[in-house]
């Protein structure tokens, strides 16, 4: 979690220099879903994601260098620049691929199931999405046939309870978003996604209950976007959104709470959890270094490929 | 008073406010509909006031349900309402293909006639800033492909009010496109109510040298060329198509009689894209007058990458339009007038943004 909080902290900061140029939605405040997910799958688990992807690649295992050095538009990136913040890929870590077009890839994550049904694999798929995702005729399609096969696949909401400006309650009517999924007919669950124990706990029990051949499971994780919905900063003047709810919803900060309890524990003391952090900056600077070195593509890099060979 | 009035200038996305508000004050049927609609960006800003004005019962945000919401603003507008529904991709309406398509386009011809679906949808062309593959398709041509839709492309703000209250006004399907790349331009845009027509394109530089019909903002790009050409007594004459279906062959068609040369210009992929349906019609309707092969200036055969270096060379500019019309034409330019037309076309902001004060991120 602390990981891509500092990640995206560098990225938020450097955003400003104008040379990644590209969309980005950054995940701070969310990073307990990320985390507390993909600690339940193996590689072999397949990953795919939406706009707001930072979190699950990395979390997956996705290279920090590759991911940098997309959003910095180079070579090295993890789709050669093709892609940038919204369309990252990692296939060594199985994290098959996100993309911008809200539930577009959830029907994905379903086929990457049925695959994995019709070869006889042990591995499972997972499709994250918003809040907003679920109001796509598509994620509800996917739903259905991963019910009705009994798919291995785990369906992660991650409810902030906003699409863009608009909060939920101007979309969905007064009914929890996990209900609909129930009613599609699969297992599902719900708790805090600011809490990575929680969200951990969940995840493993619908992870486990899949491997069991208990077919899709769907999770619902309510938690809360800090800074503006695309971009670097924070944007408590548009007034969408309360003083005092964003208050709140940054004082559930998720890695405040694990620090708090790792501190409490006694598992890691302040010096380790310090030292920890200066490792991962150094990590990150040193991905930061990489993009910045890494070749620059010109246009001819952008003709071929539109078809396989 | 009157001159004052007569020259006000207003944005591209002001005009279509203007539009929105003028339409809805005239005829209480209009609603405007999208996701963002009502939000604190408005937009663009052009839903900016609206729901003030009009309220919650006529301003509406909507669930991220493009193609269900397609089709609810169909049923509305089947039963006397004129739905404006706004998306702030173009890419997004893809998946509202289906109500578009089979319903909306059909439902005229398919029941002989007895009904009709007034329905605007506002599609933007998200291009620049690294939007990618699928946050800046120019998709014109897929809509136009379709009988029963009007698919429209003003390029100045002064068209964009004039054709969007047409476009509310008129008994059918009509897609608006918008290039987001024209939204802060400024025009002259009459204060009161105005008509456009959807079906007719206009000469905006007059010339005798060559024709070049360009779509959206691409109009702007030849704009760029023929004036500079201009102060070298070059005449190029550039047509604002406005419209991608229907395709007004005619104006386009007295101006080749009269230039021989013919030039198409779109924002979009130049295969099975509307430069090629034009030229097949000139070349239908006015092979003899051609006194060479028209040529297109469009988009090549793969998607638009990320990287803002990849995207250097992607998109064709006012420096392709003059060498392609210095060809076409043979216009020998001397050294230093060469020079200056390159120097006054130039670009001055990088060229993934629309203009210097475009700093993303969206
Ligand atoms: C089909 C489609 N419609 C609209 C958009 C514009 N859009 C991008 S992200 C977003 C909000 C999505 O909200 P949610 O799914 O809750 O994810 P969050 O941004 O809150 O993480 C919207 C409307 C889009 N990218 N694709
Ligand atoms: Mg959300």
């Amino acid at each position: 979690m602390l990981r891509i909080r500092r990640v995206e902290e560098a990225l938020a900061e450097k955003y400003a220099e104008q040379q990644m140029r590209c969309p980005m939605h950054l995940c701070i405040g969310q990073e307990a879903i990320s985390v507390g997910v993909c600690a339940t799958l193996t590689n072999q688990d397949v990953v795919f994601s939406n706009h707001r992807a930072h979190g699950h690649y990395l979390a997956k295992g996705g290279d920090l260098k590759r991911m940098i050095a997309e959003l910095y538009g180079r070579s090295t990136g993890c789709c050669g620049g093709r892609g940038g913040s919204m369309h990252l890929v990692d296939l060594d870590v199985n994290f098959l691929g996100s993309t911008p077009i809200v539930g577009g890839t959830v029907p994905l994550a379903v086929g990457a199931a049925w695959a994995a049904r019709l070869k006889g694999d042990d591995r499972l798929s997972v499709a994250f999405f918003g809040d907003g995702g679920v109001e796509e005729g598509v994620v509800h399609e996917s739903m259905n046939f991963a019910a009705l096969h009994r798919l291995p696949v785990l369906f992660v909401c991650e409810n902030n309870n906003f699409s863009v400006y608009t909060p939920l309650k101007e979309r969905q009517p007064n009914q929890p978003i996990y209900k609909m999924a129930e009613a599609h007919g699969l297992t599902s669950w719900h708790g805090d996604g600011n809490d990575v124990e929680t969200v951990f706990n969940i995840a493993r029990q619908a992870t486990q209950a899949i491997h069991n051949q208990q077919g899709p499971q769907f999770i619902e994780l309510s938690t809360y976007r800090w800074r503006e919905h695309c971009g670097p900063n924070f944007d408590n003047e548009l007034n969408y959104r309360t003083a005092e709810e964003i208050t709140t919803g940054m004082a559930a900060c998720p890695l405040a709470k694990s620090r708090k309890n790792i501190l409490a524990a006694g598992t890691q003391s302040m010096d380790q959890l310090q030292q920890l952090e200066n490792e991962i900056d150094r990590e990150i600077a040193a991905a930061f270094e990489f993009a910045l070195s890494s070749p620059i593509p010109t246009y001819t890099d952008a003709v071929g490929k539109v078809y396989a060979q | 008073m009157r001159s004052e009035t007569a020259a006000r200038k207003l944005t591209y996305a002001q005009a279509i406010q203007e539009a929105l508000r003028q339409a809805m004050e005239a005829d209480p049927g209009v609603v405007v509909i999208g996701e963002g609609v009502p939000d604190p960006k408005a937009i663009f800003g052009t839903t900016a006031g609206l729901r003030e004005q009009f309220g919650a019962q006529r301003v509406f945000d909507m669930p991220l349900s493009e193609n269900g919401m397609t089709g609810v603003c169909i049923g509305a507008a089947l039963c006397g309402i004129r739905p404006v529904m706004v998306h702030q991709r173009i890419d997004f309406a893809l998946l509202a293909m289906d109500q578009l398509v089979n319903n909306a386009a059909k439902w005229h011809y398919m029941f002989n006639g007895l009904k009709s679906v007034p329905l605007v949808v506002r599609l933007i062309v998200g291009r620049g800033w690294g939007q990618g593959p699928q946050h800046s398709q120019s998709l014109q041509a897929l809509f136009a492909h379709i009988p029963g839709l009007k698919v429209i492309g003003p390029a100045t703000a002064y068209d964009a009010k004039g054709m969007l209250i047409a476009a509310i006004e008129d008994n059918n399907p009509v897609l608006f496109i918008e290039h987001r790349w024209l939204h802060n331009i400024n025009d002259v845009v009459p204060v009161d109510s105005y008509r456009t027509s959807l079906d007719k394109a206009r000469i905006v530089h007059a010339g005798n040298i060559v024709t070049i019909a360009a779509f959206s903002y691409m109009v702007m790009e030849a704009l760029h060329v023929a004036q500079a050409f201009a102060k070298h007594g070059i005449a190029v004459e550039v047509i604002d198509l406005r419209s991608a279906s229907p395709l007004d062959t005619d104006t386009v068609l007295s101006s080749v009689k009269k230039t021989g040369l013919l030039i198409v210009a779109d924002t979009a992929r130049a295969s099975g894209g509307i430069t090629a349906e034009l030229i097949t019609r000139i070349v239908e309707q006015g092979f003899d007058h051609l006194r060479k092969p028209p040529t297109r200036i469009a988009l090549p055969d793969h998607p638009a990458p990320t990287s803002h270096f990849l995207a250097n060379g992607y998109y064709p500019d006012a420096v392709n339009i003059f060498e392609e019309i210095c060809r076409i034409a043979d216009i020998k330019l001397g050294a230093d007038a060469r020079a200056q037309i390159l120097h006054d076309i130039r670009r001055i902001n990088p060229h993934d943004v629309p203009n210097l004060a475009f700093t993303g991120p969206f």
